[in-house]
């Protein structure tokens, strides 16, 4: 539909129009959404609201099926997923340093080697104390330092309690990584590397997928994987169950393998959260490094030189 | 507009100036260009090439670019706060310098702001700041501040301005036509008449009082960028006030070198007397105490309560194989040496004074530098990174060459405006100046009706 027939049909038309092209958005998802299933012949129109707000009129055949799937509207990915409040456990007890989380997350969101949105750091916590693996990404906290110093509302916090990033507003500024105290967050310091298909991706805050030369970036949940009910790629990737991600409305997290209470999680296993004293309130917990699967050398002893030089002042006994 | 005698000779001693850009001004002028074009050739790289050519890296974010926006708003401090306070009580002595003080202002206000930009990933989405304001975010604060402040200083140097372009107005200079228009422009009218005067003065008055308020609230602001993140050595509460107290500091240091360098260039000895640099020198020492009394206290407190971040931090200042040998420059260099050259009365010389404040200027200007990078280095989180650069910041050539280009622009803006207006304001010297002399009056019905 082009604009003239719009201007030409009443007003009444147009709004009964826009109604029935958002349910139809909404029960997709979006334009490019999942709807393999109801896949239509060659030239059937299928009227859409698209992720700018406007009608058009797409060929379903043009419905593809993507695997970052549901590009939500900016508004939506505002928003976040209704009921939800997403919560992530760490159990540290299990992680041997496989980094398998890692790179699963680099290939998911098209990320290069140098871009950590997870990273693993080996943590001692004193002198005398034990080292252990402490694979840390965003702590989507509820009181985020970074959405509070952000200038532009490029950086929000949404009902679902994930922290997100839109790229296409972000002016670079940096001030939200200057105030997140857990460096979580990294930057585009030049034209990152994409294959050109990711490249003309529809871009939505809830994939950050094409990353941007100039914009920050960080961990976001997988939020696009969580309206399709899967888990973020570091849970799925984690051969230890390390990660347990979940809803905390719901009370439930899952490892991939177990499905579990978070309540009863947290209270068996004394869990804590990173720097309580902060005051961030993160929506990440930890469980303590308590009778361990693994000694803390196995997850050192096989790694490339150069991952292996991060940890050796803390393997060799020096303090941090 | 008729002179009177004092006006007159300072008129004279200044004609050429700013009837003539001499050869050696040419040679200067060509100077910072070249400067300047340097600086924009990195900025074309930086835009081109993304940020990645600085030494910025995602542990430090912020590098030389910060620092130099906090000196450049921290001198324009001279303007704003010295010349405003003097004028709230109509001290008598600041009138030759009062100029000098507001031109900095003007000038640093317009270079600072400059180098935030420098820092912004994506300068094609500057408007968003607008589009999109968030009022939570100190960086709204700062745009509203400075942009706020910007007008004010600029309106405060215009209004003291205007009685002397209609005397360029009127004084047949030689000059080229388009530069005897702009006068004309610029005098909007002004004849002198009682009415005139008066709007005049209480224009003056109202933003000469504006305008101290509305300084101390940048200051702040841009410190409370850092104050309020959860970082050591940044989230301290007495940040704002220290900032804003450094930055008189070193804006009067800076006015004390223009002062000395305006001086020397267009001789002026008989205006700019000692007894300003002296007396300037006092108000030096003053500030220079109290900052080194905030410093002192910043310092002790995160030394003493050790705790593990602001002792890591203040393991890194005060060792010499990191920042130990800047830090003790900035101290000394930055607190003891002004103090004590001002203090003791032998070397109380205007040019000794000169030489303290350049130091002083230098060493504020690599304390802000300890302010932001050492900080920046020391995360709550180990950093556990290969990568040199990401844990350590050294800025390259693009951010030095910019760091020139704008220390080039502000002296080239200096020279330009220093051609286009006098440096020691005519009119201020009125009325009852001087001594015993009789005072000549300006005022005559037929200068009005000569238009």
């Amino acid at each position: 539909m082009n604009n003239d027939e719009i201007n030409n049909k009443g007003r009444r038309d147009f709004i009964k129009t826009a109604a029935v092209a958002t349910i139809a958005a909404t029960a997709c998802g979006s334009i490019a959404c999942s709807c393999s299933s109801k896949k239509a012949a060659v030239g059937e129109k299928v009227r859409l609201l698209s992720p700018e707000g406007e009608i058009v009129e797409i060929d379903s055949a043009y419905l593809n099926h993507q695997e970052h799937m549901a590009i939500v509207s900016k508004l939506e990915a505002r928003e976040g997923i209704a009921g939800k409040r997403f919560v992530m456990v760490v159990d540290l007890s299990r992680c041997k340093n496989a980094r398998k989380c890692v790179t699963a997350c680099q290939k998911w969101h098209y990320r290069s080697e140098d871009k950590e949105w997870l990273s693993v750091k080996l943590m001692k916590d004193s002198d005398k104390g034990a080292p252990y693996w402490f694979p840390k990404q965003c702590f989507h906290c509820d009181n985020p330092p970074c959405v509070k110093v952000c200038p532009v509302d490029a950086t929000f916090k949404r009902q679902d309690g994930l922290v997100l990033i839109d790229n296409e507003r972000c002016i670079g500024c940096k001030f939200c990584m200057a105030a997140c105290p857990y460096s979580t967050r990294v930057f585009n310091w030049d034209e990152p590397e994409l294959p050109l298909d990711i490249l003309k991706q529809q871009y939505s805050p809830e994939t950050g997928i094409p990353a941007k030369v100039g914009t920050v970036e960080k961990c976001d949940f997988c939020p696009d994987r969580a309206r399709e009910g899967l888990l973020p790629p570091c849970v799925e990737a984690c051969p230890n169950g390390v990660f347990y991600f979940g809803d905390e409305n719901e009370d439930t997290v899952s490892n991939g393998d177990e499905t579990v209470s978070f309540k009863q999680l947290i209270k068996d296993r004394a869990a804590y959260r990173f720097q309580e004293e902060l005051g961030t309130k993160p929506r990440v917990y930890y469980l303590p490094p308590k009778d361990r699967q693994f000694p803390v050398e196995r997850g050192y002893e096989d790694l490339p030189e150069n991952i292996k030089e991060r940890y050796k002042d803390v393997m060799e006994g020096k303090s941090e | 507009m008729e002179l009177n005698k004092y006006q007159q000779e300072i008129f004279d001693l200044q004609k050429p100036t700013i009837e003539k850009y001499g050869k050696k001004t040419w040679g200067w002028t060509i100077f910072y260009l070249l400067w300047i074009g340097l600086g924009g050739y990195a900025l074309y790289l930086q835009i081109v090439k993304g940020h990645e050519i600085t030494g910025m890296r995602d542990n430090v974010v912020w590098g030389l670019y910060i620092a130099n926006f906090i000196f450049f708003i921290g001198i324009s401090y001279a303007g704003a706060v010295i010349s405003g306070i003097l004028h709230i009580l109509k001290v008598e002595w600041r009138k030759p310098i009062i100029r000098i003080a507001e031109m900095i202002t003007v000038i640093s206000t317009i270079i600072g702001p400059i180098f935030i930009l420098l820092c912004i990933g994506r300068l094609d989405r500057l408007h968003h700041l607008f589009l999109y304001p968030r009022l939570q975010s100190p960086i709204t604060w700062d745009v509203l501040a400075i942009l706020t402040y910007f007008t004010g200083s600029a309106i405060f140097l215009y209004l003291a301005l205007i009685k002397d372009f209609a005397i360029y107005r009127d004084a047949k200079l030689d000059i080229p036509k388009w530069k005897q228009k702009m006068y004309k422009i610029l005098a909007i009218g002004y004849r002198g008449t009682p009415s005139q005067k008066k709007h005049i003065s209480v224009s003056m008055n109202l933003m000469a009082i504006m305008i101290v308020p509305l300084a101390i609230i940048v200051h702040s602001v841009l410190s409370w960028i850092f104050g309020m993140t959860l970082r050591p050595g940044w989230h301290s509460t007495i940040f704002g006030p220290y900032f804003v107290l450094a930055a008189i500091y070193s804006g009067t240091g800076v006015l004390i070198m223009a002062m000395w360098a305006y001086r020397k260039m267009y001789n002026l000895k008989s205006y700019l007397e000692d007894k300003h640099f002296i007396y300037l020198g006092y108000i030096m020492m003053i500030l220079g105490a109290a900052y080194g009394y905030f410093t002192f206290s910043e310092y002790l407190t995160d030394w003493y309560g050790s705790e593990k971040w602001d002792n890591e931090l203040i393991s890194k200042l005060f060792n010499p194989a990191q920042y130990g040998w800047w830090f003790l420059f900035a101290n000394l260099a930055g607190i003891v040496l002004p103090i004590a050259i001002v203090a003791i009365p032998k070397t109380r010389t205007p040019n000794l004074i000169t030489i303290a404040s350049f130091f002083m200027v230098i060493a504020l200007w690599v304390k802000r530098y300890l302010i932001i990078v050492p900080t920046l280095e020391s995360p709550l989180l180990p950093m556990q990174d290969t990568r040199q650069e990401f844990v350590k910041y050294s800025a390259t050539w693009v951010e030095w060459a910019l760091t020139f280009a704008g220390i080039a622009t502000f002296f080239l803006f200096f020279t330009m405006m220093s051609k286009f207006i006098t440096i020691i304001p005519i009119s201020e010297f009125g009325d009852k100046e001087k001594k015993g002399e009789p005072v000549i009056d300006v005022q005559k019905e037929k200068d009005i009706v000569t238009v």
